[in-house]
């Protein structure tokens, strides 16, 4: 495992190319462009004010940053560094700003939610679509980029819009039966679309291509509903995280639920893994104390850790939420479905420091990985079933059904906390995001060892 | 007479009775009260009234006291009688007493239960109608909560959307003021416009554009469902496939086991039907269509009946096996069990075998982390390095030896300058003995030249080894010359010889040697004044 130098960047802005070539940091109101093998600066631009948002187009010709306190969107081109394009909403705000599948067009959503201007960067022209609801989730492009379903609120009452990316032609207009309409996501086959209502209601809606409504479930009522939503990738499964520290499957064809995963305080199954990280204390009389090996890495005073494996019975160090808070960290917050859709990792917000793999083909507990704090950001490969996770120390954790391991990041101040990762696109590297650092791990680079 | 005794007396009173009874006096008294009393027991009197004679016949007397006797006995023995059953009825009751006592108390003790029992029923039933009143009480509670939850949850809708309703407003008139406002600047700002990805030109919005979308909609939507139903129907093939397998390799053992039993003959006859059945499924088993409700039911049926017949004679050959095969069954089991044993000890020593080799290698490089793999690099670093200083040290030596060659060589080949120069010398001597008059000295040149001779091919002998050490590729004898041509040829190859170095020497060796040489030829040294010498002398 080869760890690159490590980079600055701010506002945990890094991405990397929808191809896969380049990566793209923000300095403060710099945009960095370099190339993700050498990791030369390839591009350097400079916006007017401090990034608050960054994204590439997709076909990776074309960067958008957007400052949201001056209201500007600034694209900049790759293949021309003098191409310029620069977008001001003026006084009517920016909230957010992205790029429509087809990477011309921008859509910019203004303060206050008041309406969502498309800007196209081929005509200049400008189309307006009003009522937008200001959502978690409020807008989402399926997966082929052909259609965008947007969540609308008229008259207290929630709409589903699906235009037509092409030309922005709507396409379907309904009403969901929802109290309050708080995401809605394509499955990934793009013939399904799942809608779910706050948590004061538990109800996951399923609605087709064309507008028709599928299937409604929901689970119980009366207490705080559903948490997080996830498609399997393969579409035939959709996993519903809520309050009550389960997940519930349901299945594409009948839209039945055909599993229920719960997280309980105490594991008693002999089938299951339990990792534990346990520090690991090194002898200081083996190493060699000089000079150069301290400085070369502070491991030795660093806090090195190794997985050990629990026999069962087991028991989660569980944090009981204060009820009386508005958002209690109680419940499935987190679902991640591995590339092959074979398993599914998810977090109990409960028991934080611990995150469960679900093996989706037996539909049964796999593993349990206990870390020592609780876990901030995990993802799972986008090539093979490898789950990257970190907790905002300096160590990154590696699962794969074959066992799991513990690696501490190398920085020559010894503290490089990992706040966030991300896979590349091709499955190495990994992008390790700090503070306001940036570090890359080469994972498979000829002698793996593990 | 006196007051008699009625009562049965004791025998041992009998003297005294007597005595009392009768005297001389009243005897005629006497008899005619026994004969009453006998009269009175039913006895025949003792004395006939006669009158005449007070003599008692004796006889009657006798047989009187027999009678009485006898009477005597079996009163005793009634008392005897009575007194045993008196006894035994004593007992009786003294032990029926006992067991009225036991039961009373058995009888107390069980009222007591009974009372207490019944005590503790009512206490229970207390206690049942008390949680019934309990979980009455937490039901309603229940139902008002939810009912005030409800009540509450939709008063706060109803606040949300009042709140929602003017938050509209709001917008409104936000985004009435906002857009209304007519801004100068562009809002856009572009260098020069982009392409379309697709690079064609973008579409007025039509009819048939919108009439395009939806079609294109529908489509991709078909497309879903059509590859969806061919993955369920492939499974569903596939199944049926299992399924007949199944069936077949059930019907197969079944017809091997019915060839080895006598009974079940009237399976046979549902054993065709089920052929016929199966034979009709076949003919569709190759389309890919589902089944109508009647095939599937069949199908599921010819399968249910061919399980339950093989789950009845698996059942039948298990109780057969059991009582017939007893002395076969376990020999054989358990040598297989032995040999199977066997093999698995085997396998386990192999495979710990394995693991303890294994761990051994890993011993070596089992930890993971970057510090002992450095330590690993550093090790075979230094070894490197050790290598690296021996080959450089090699190196050296080698160097040095060459050098030291070449200095031997350069030494040689001065050496071989000088005595070629002395050489020189000496035949310039003979040439000038050459001259007219030299002739005392002929003998002395042709010895000389021979003595040159000789001595040129030592030197060149000794020349051509070291030479051929140096360089191989030179050495050639420079060739000996006895005419003056020659002699001339041969300073001239010597200056050539002494210029031509060995190869490996440095240049800057071979020109300063050049340059020494240079020297020698122009400024001392007899050889020159000699050669102008001979010059100015043949002129």
């Amino acid at each position: 495992m080869n760890f690159s130098e490590v980079f600055k960047q701010s506002n945990q802005l890094c991405k990397v190319s929808p191809d896969g070539k380049y990566l793209a940091t923000c300095v403060q109101y710099r945009l960095v462009v370099r190339d993700v093998i050498t990791l030369q600066i390839l591009n350097l631009y400079t916006c007017l004010d401090q990034i608050s948002h960054m994204e590439w187009s997709s076909d990776s010709q074309f960067i958008l940053c957007a400052m949201y306190k001056r209201g500007l969107v600034q694209v900049w081109s790759l293949e021309q560094p003098d191409w310029h394009c620069k977008i001001d909403e003026g006084s009517i705000g920016l909230v957010a700003s992205r790029w429509s599948p087809d990477g011309r067009h921008i859509l910019n959503t203004t303060e206050f939610h008041l309406r969502i201007t498309v800007w196209s960067l081929c005509t200049k022209a400008v189309s307006y679509i009003k009522n937008p609801k200001a959502c978690h989730k409020g807008i989402d492009f399926s997966r082929d980029g052909c259609y965008m379903a947007l969540a609308e609120r008229r008259d207290c009452k929630d709409y589903v819009c699906v235009f037509v990316c092409d030309d922005w032609h709507l396409l379907r207009h309904f009403e969901t039966e929802t109290q309050d309409l708080v995401g809605l996501e394509w499955s990934p086959n793009g013939c399904v679309l799942a809608v779910w209502d706050s948590c004061l209601e538990y109800k996951v809606l399923l609605y087709s291509l064309d507008g028709r409504l599928l299937f409604t479930y929901s689970a119980y009522e009366w207490s705080l509903g559903v948490k997080s939503v996830a498609w399997s990738p393969s579409s035939q499964f959709l996993a519903i995280g809520s309050y009550d520290e389960k997940v519930r499957i349901l299945n594409h064809i009948t839209w039945k639920k055909i599993a229920q995963f719960e997280h309980p305080a105490v594991i008693t199954t002999t089938k299951v893994v339990v990792y534990k990280e346990m520090e690991k204390r090194s002898a200081a009389g083996n190493e060699e104390l000089s000079l150069h090996n301290l400085t070369m890495d502070s491991t030795l005073f660093g806090n090195q850790s190794k997985y050990e494996i629990l026999p069962s019975p087991v028991q989660m160090p569980v944090v009981r939420p204060d009820p009386d808070r508005p958002n209690p960290k109680i419940g499935v917050s987190t679902l991640a479905f591995s590339s092959d859709s074979r398993y599914l990792a998810t977090k109990n917000d409960n028991i934080a420091s611990v995150i469960w793999v679900w093996n989706m083909e037996k539909m049964s507990l796999e593993a349990v990985l206990e870390q020592m704090s609780a876990v901030r950001c995990f993802q799972w490969d986008p090539r093979c079933p490898r789950l990257a996770i970190c907790t905002g120390n300096t160590n990154i954790y590696l699962w794969t059904p074959t066992g799991c391991v513990s690696v501490q990041v190398p920085s020559d101040d010894g503290g490089f906390q990992v706040h966030s990762l991300m896979w590349h696109c091709h499955g190495d590297p990994l992008i390790l995001l700090g503070k306001d650092q940036l570090c890359l791990c080469y994972i498979n680079t000829g002698n793996e060892d593990k | 007479m006196g007051q008699l005794d009625q009562s049965p007396l004791p025998l041992h009173r009998k003297s005294q009775m007597f005595t009392n009874f009768c005297t001389e006096h009243n005897v005629p008294e006497c008899v005619t009260h026994i004969n009453q009393e006998l009269l009175s027991l039913g006895l025949p009197p003792v004395w006939a009234q006669s009158g005449s004679s007070t003599d008692v016949n004796i006889v009657l007397v006798l047989n009187c006291m027999y009678d009485l006797l006898q009477l005597h006995r079996r009163d005793l023995q009634t008392v005897e009688n009575m007194e045993m059953e008196q006894l035994k009825s004593s007992n009786n009751v003294d032990s029926l007493q006992l067991t009225i006592t036991r039961l009373k108390e058995q009888l107390e003790v069980a009222k007591r239960e009974n009372t207490g029992l019944h005590e503790r029923e009512r206490q229970l039933q207390l206690k049942v109608k008390t949680l019934q009143n309990g979980l009455k009480n937490d039901k309603e509670e229940i139902h008002k909560l939810q009912n005030i939850v409800s009540s509450r949850a939709s008063q706060y809708n109803h606040e949300t959307k009042r709140k929602e309703r003017e938050f509209n407003k709001l917008k409104e008139r936000l985004n009435q003021l906002l857009v209304d406002k007519k801004e100068k600047r562009l809002a856009i700002d572009v260098s020069n416009k982009l392409e379309r990805t697709d690079g064609r030109r973008s579409l007025w919005k039509t009819e048939k554009t919108q009439a395009k979308h939806e079609g294109e909609m529908y489509k991709t939507l078909l497309k879903d469902y059509e590859s969806r139903q061919r993955d369920l129907l492939l499974e569903n093939a596939e199944l049926r496939k299992v399924l007949k397998q199944m069936k077949n390799e059930m019907m197969g053992i079944l017809t091997s086991r019915r060839s080895t039993d006598k009974g079940d003959k009237q399976d046979n006859g549902t054993l065709e039907v089920d052929s016929d059945v199966e034979e009709g499924i076949d003919s569709c088993q190759e389309s890919v269509e589902p089944f109508s409700i009647q095939t599937r039911e069949k199908l599921t049926n010819s399968v249910g009946r061919q399980w339950r017949r093989l789950k009845n004679h698996m059942e039948r050959l298990d109780s057969r096996d059991y009582s017939e095969d007893i002395d076969n069954g376990p020999q054989e089991t358990s040598n297989e069990m032995d040999k199977l044993r066997l093999v698995v000890r085997q396998c386990k020593d192999y495979i710990q075998e394995q693991q303890h080799l294994l761990q051994q290698k890993l011993g070596a490089y089992c930890v993971e982390s970057s510090m002992l793999s450095d330590c690993h690099m550093f090790q075979e670093k230094d070894s490197l390095r050790d290598e690296w200083k021996n080959l450089e040290d090699q190196k050296k030596n080698f160097e040095r030896e060459r050098r030291n060659f070449t200095e031997a060589a350069i030494r040689l080949s001065q050496e071989r300058k000088t005595f070629e120069e002395d050489r020189a010398m000496w035949l310039k001597q003979q040439i000038l003995n050459l001259s007219p008059f030299a002739d005392s000295k002929k003998p002395q040149r042709s010895k000389s030249q021979c003595a040159f001779q000789i001595s040129e091919t030592e030197s060149s002998r000794a020349l051509l080894p070291e030479r051929s050490s140096t360089s191989p590729t030179l050495g050639h004898a420079p060739s000996v010359a006895s005419s003056t041509s020659d002699l001339l040829h041969t300073l001239s190859f010597i200056c050539e010889n002494s210029s031509t170095k060995p190869k490996k020497s440095e240049d800057t060796g071979d020109t300063s040697f050049l340059a020494a040489k240079h020297k020698w030829w122009i400024s001392g040294g007899d050889h020159s004044n000699l050669a102008l010498s001979w010059e100015h002398g043949s002129i």
